[in-house]
């Protein structure tokens, strides 16, 4: 039996993911623990407060069980704090990182809540229609490393980008009604 | 408002889920929520408790303390308005903070209207005790709703009883037939259009999490199990007696809330509680809950 598909459930907006997955027909499991990653092959960072998860990674140490999971061939989703958590480094403030990703990520880059804005962009990847971008407090990707394939770009920062067996987005396609990007992700990534 | 801004508004809220919100009244305080795994601070001059001791008139906070605040954490900022005070939303909303909770807490500005939140860019929160308050301030524009319990007072039983009120009476709703909806929505004084939504839904358009009375991980979690998705914990940490282990303990106790055997360790050596109060002695005059409609 192929393995499922999980989406990280310390915090965050986990349970939009899962409605995005469950439109695809693609049953989830929500992780908590790191025994739980032995059932999956794909994982899900969602958006949420990337300061709250890491502490969760580093005191339930998921650290670790989470780089063994990827060098297992495990794919990664990250949107948002998820695409904070799986960042190389990261600024504003400077934090810890799974640091799976040759990207580095700058915090609320576009600045506090009242800068959060919506946008709709070219995505030829995933078809001719705009994709619809939602920016709440997000980071901006500030710099990508050789591998890194950028898919969409917003006021020419690379948004959607992807490296291998990880995707990430610094936008939330999992608060629109559009499943793109998710589709693409287990189509394609993972 | 635009269902740009609507999506804007509760998409913070929904980034908030499944964690602690914090009432802290300056940045150290802020600092150690932050660390303990917060997902956001809530600035006040005083916690609830120290409100209802101290008495006299609350009002938003010092504009000094929320700036020192939102310059030493890097997690949203909420701070607090008087119910109706509309200017004092503005000035946050011009400060930049992240979200608005126009609270029972404080003393109200306006007895009669509630702040027009539609008017605003930056989200607000606001209390409830049943679905009509809730859809009554989701119609003005709340983004999210939190139950009020009863502030400050240490004792979770407010708490259980207005989520019970809310969910109880959106299962209520999810089984009437159309056409009792609009006899409903008179009973409960909200809008038809909101009504009719949690019929067909049987949840809230914007997310719903709890305040009031939180002091214990168990609390919290009791929280959860009763369907809110987050917690806000007022007094309940900086009246306890070490506040940033019991901080981090209610952190963790909200994302395990389903899984007892995690809440046994998570309550292990937290030191004493707040002291708390018994709200069917107190005075009606004294309760907080009963500000706003």
């Amino acid at each position: 039996m192929s393995k499922g598909v999980g989406v990280l459930a310390l915090q965050g907006d986990y349970a939009e993911h899962q409605r995005m997955l469950a439109r695809l027909d693609c049953p989830s499991t929500q992780i908590r623990k790191a025994s739980q990653l032995a059932s999956i092959r794909a994982l899900i960072l969602p958006g949420g407060e990337s300061t709250t998860m890491l502490k969760f990674m580093q005191e339930e140490d998921l650290l670790e069980p989470l780089r063994e999971f990827y060098e297992g061939g495990g794919a990664f989703y990250g949107t948002c704090a998820g695409a904070i958590l799986l960042a190389r480094t990261v600024t504003g403030p400077s934090q810890p990182s799974l640091g799976f990703m040759n990207i580095d990520v700058e915090r609320n880059a576009y600045g506090r809540q009242v800068d959060s804005h919506e946008s709709f962009e070219p995505c030829p990847e995933l078809g001719d229609e705009r994709l619809p971008m939602i920016f709440i407090r997000a980071p901006i990707i500030t710099s990508l490393g050789a591998d890194v394939v950028t898919l969409a770009r917003h006021r020419d920062e690379a948004v959607l980008v992807r490296e291998r067996r990880i995707l990430v987005s610094t936008f939330h396609p999992e608060l629109s009604t559009d499943t793109r990007v998710h589709r693409y992700f287990l189509e394609e990534v993972a | 408002m635009t269902g740009t801004q609507l999506k804007l508004k509760t998409g913070l809220a929904d980034m908030l889920k499944g964690g602690a919100i914090m009432d802290v009244t300056n940045a150290e305080q802020a600092k150690i929520a932050e660390d303990a795994g917060a997902v956001s601070v809530m600035a006040l001059e005083r916690v609830p408790s120290d409100i209802r001791k101290d008495g006299g008139v609350a009002r938003m906070s010092s504009i000094d303390m929320i700036e020192e605040i939102i310059r030493t954490v890097s997690i949203p900022v909420m701070a607090k308005v008087r119910i109706g005070h509309f200017v004092e939303a503005q000035i946050l909303q011009a400060m930049g903070v992240d979200f608005i909770d126009e609270s029972e807490v404080l003393t109200p500005a306006d007895e009669e209207h509630h702040i027009d939140k539609q008017a605003f860019d930056v989200p607000f929160v606001c209390g409830c005790r049943n679905l009509g308050e809730a859809l009554r301030r989701i119609g003005e524009g709340a983004a999210l709703i939190r139950t009020k319990g009863e502030a400050g007072s240490g004792n979770i039983v407010e708490a259980v009883r207005h989520l019970r009120s809310v969910t109880g009476h959106m299962r209520k709703l999810t089984v009437m037939g159309h056409e009792e909806l609009m006899a409903e929505a008179k009973n409960l004084g909200a809008p038809f259009e909101l009504v009719s939504m949690v019929a067909r839904d049987g949840k809230l358009p914007v997310p719903n999490f709890a305040a009031g009375g939180v002091a214990t991980p168990a609390d919290a979690a009791l929280c959860m199990q009763l369907g809110a998705e987050t917690v806000f914990v007022g007094s309940g940490i900086f009246k306890s007696e070490d506040p940033a282990t019991r901080a981090a303990a209610i952190v963790k106790a909200v994302t395990h809330y389903q899984d007892p055997k995690a809440l046994v360790e998570i309550s292990r050596g937290l030191g004493g509680a707040m002291p708390g109060l018994d709200v069917a002695t107190m005075d009606e005059k004294d309760l907080l809950q009963t500000r706003g409609w």
